[in-house]
């Protein structure tokens, strides 16, 4: 499946797949994103770090649809995304895909109905092909990532699972719809060493594949391996940019600690 | 994969198998209790013609449940809608356009309840008790408070499309079976019915993988008041006249049926199974009471013994940690009581053993 998806998104010719200008965020009186320029070249994976309420999940979620700014500009593939009816469905109909930190399924519901759940493979009417539904979820759970192959199978429903594998089930969701962007919330949170390398490589697979990645993690060690550039968010702003090689690891700690310590004692 | 378990797991896997169960049990004891009644037919036609209305309801609301939410206002609808039903029919002449208008208002209802919880954010408990209020006070207003009889209803054609008799056989069921297998459908196969099973959920989830939460609870309350105002035209049709109370003893039972059926009260799981089997099994505790000599101050009871029966059974079956806590309970507390008892000594040996 990653091996065949170039083929039609690298024929369109575009610079930027997403591109944010001048977004601003605020819930209430709180400031989430303030004047944040933002953008991910086609074919580069971006990581993007901060630290807790930095602004990181917001700004994704603003790129994949949940969340409308209050101000700004969001580009897609260079057009001017129509905010007013920018949505989940529409980031899908775009081909931008994210797995979103935490909780992504529906616990009491069947892994095939997760899957597919939001773009349905429906016959006439809207009823759902549930066959053709189940027959791709059995396909995709034999290579997903988090599995050792016992015994779960589409019918099994997401309470039966672990930790990794249901971050699993939202990784293949991902990898399935073959996105020009995939965005990653913290994938590696609930998984084992050694599924953490498949997420790694799946994410260098996405580069080769010719697509996009932005990349939220909290270990500086692996944002620092894959990305192709570093944004470093603080308080809504983005405070710092590096390309691949610009920065060592030992740098980027320090600087991230710096950070969280002005972070700290700004708040005191 | 060994062919005999998985045939095993799927007999036990049946959407609604254990309450089926527990409604055929119920009709073998009244059987043997009053066979006079329960061996004819009879009994049986009278319960099809009886227990539509409530199956229709039953049905919609497991759809409203399955999304996590609820409504306390389908009473007023079938207030409501058997008032527009018979004032209009008898206004404009035409038992169509009495049909009609009674959808449509509970429509208006139902339409209203989803626009004060899904927009305004008021909770479907308190939201739906306000409108039940609001539709039922108003209906009392629009019928002075007066009962109407509708006497020559019976010489329309949509009479009999709708509440007449093929033989003895009452149309009546086959429209609210109909109801309920389009509603199986919708629920289980439908974009819409995983929406809402994925709502009911958890609602944050429905919303980042796309679904339109807003507007999907707004399509279901909608959807509860056509069904209710459906159940109002064939009480109102069957009884032939109207009471602007007619709805009041419906709220109970059919948030029984719904949870007797084993659709989970935390939303996120439902089965029309289950809810057709439980309707029944309300609608024949009554007459089934009686006829075994039983009083029929004893209906409510029973049912609310067969009620936490099935929803603890449901709890037991749905969630196996549970189940293993209880048994555990349940062998714990049997070994305190062998130990304390006199004949304590052959508990000794057999611990030996």
């Amino acid at each position: 499946m990653t091996e065949a998806a170039p083929k039609e998104s690298a024929a369109r010719s575009f610079r930027h797949v997403v591109q944010l200008e001048k977004v601003d965020m605020t819930f209430g009186k709180v400031q989430a994103l303030s004047n944040v320029d933002f953008k991910v070249g086609r074919n580069e994976i971006v990581g993007l770090l901060g630290d807790n309420g930095a602004g990181k999940s917001t700004l994704i979620k603003i790129v994949s649809g949940v969340l409308r700014p209050t101000t700004g500009n969001v580009w897609v593939r260079d057009r001017l995304v129509n905010l007013d009816q920018y949505s989940v469905r529409k980031a899908h109909d775009l081909r931008i895909e994210t797995v979103h930190q935490g909780q992504t399924l529906g616990e009491k519901q069947p892994l095939w109905r997760n899957l597919f759940v939001g773009r349905q493979i429906t016959g006439r009417f809207g009823f759902i092909d549930v066959k053709k539904e189940k027959e791709i979820a059995d396909q995709l759970l034999r290579r997903a990532i988090g599995f050792r192959g016992h015994g779960i199978t589409a019918e099994s429903t997401v309470r039966d699972l672990s930790g990794g594998e249901r971050q699993g089930i939202a990784i293949a969701r991902a990898m399935y719809f073959e996105a020009d962007l995939i965005v990653l919330d913290e994938p590696t949170t609930a998984l084992a060493v050694s599924e953490v390398r498949k997420v790694l490589s799946f994410v260098e697979g996405v580069k080769a594949g010719g697509r996009a990645c932005i990349y939220i993690e909290h270990s500086l060690a692996h944002v620092h391996e894959v990305a192709d550039r570093l944004v470093i968010l603080d308080r809504g702003k983005v405070v710092g940019q590096f390309a691949k090689g610009e920065i060592s690891l030992a740098d980027l700690t320090a600087r991230m600690i710096a950070l969280h310590e002005g972070r700290t004692h700004a708040g005191a | 994969m060994p062919a005999r378990e998985s045939v095993m797991k799927r007999l036990l896997g049946t959407e609604g198998l254990p309450i089926i169960a527990v409604l055929l049990a119920l009709v073998m004891v009244f059987m043997i209790a009053a066979p006079d009644v329960f061996l004819g037919y009879r009994i049986y036609m009278s319960f099809l013609a009886t227990v539509p209305p409530l199956l229709v309801l039953a049905a919609a609301l497991t759809l409203l449940v399955a999304a996590g939410e609820i409504d306390l206002s389908f009473p007023s609808v079938i207030a409501l809608s058997g008032w527009v039903l018979g004032y209009f029919t008898h206004v404009l002449g035409s038992p169509w356009l009495g049909l009609l208008l009674a959808l449509l208002a509970g429509a208006l209802v139902g339409w209203l309840n989803g626009v004060l919880v899904a927009r305004i954010g008021v909770p479907s408990i308190i939201a739906t008790l306000a409108t039940q209020f609001l539709w039922g006070g108003l209906t009392t207003v629009f019928s002075q408070g007066l009962s109407y009889s509708l006497g020559e209803v019976d010489q329309y054609f949509l009479w009999h499309l709708l509440v007449g008799r093929i033989g003895a056989f009452p149309v009546q069921a086959l429209w609210s079976l109909a109801v309920a297998a389009v509603l199986w459908l919708v629920l289980n196969r439908h974009r819409f019915g995983e929406h809402l099973l994925f709502i009911g959920d958890n609602a944050r989830v429905a919303e980042v993988v796309g679904v339109n939460v807003a507007r999907e609870k707004i399509r279901a309350f909608v959807l509860m008041g056509v069904m209710a105002a459906f159940a109002s035209v064939l009480l109102t049709f069957e009884n032939r006249s109207f009471f602007n109370t007619q709805g009041g003893g419906y709220l109970l039972e059919v948030m029984a049926a719904v949870f007797i059926g084993g659709t989970s009260v935390f939303g996120g799981r439902a089965s029309l199974v289950g809810t057709v089997a439980g309707s029944f099994i309300i609608g024949m505790v009554e007459a089934g009471l009686v006829a075994t000599g039983l009083q029929g101050f004893w209906v409510r009871a029973v049912v609310g013994v067969v009620f936490l029966a099935a929803v603890i059974g449901h709890i037991l079956i749905e969630e196996p940690e549970r189940r293993t806590a209880f048994v555990r309970a349940l062998r714990s507390r049997t070994d305190l009581l062998r130990k304390s008892s006199p004949g304590g000594g052959s508990t000794e040996r057999r611990g030996a053993r």
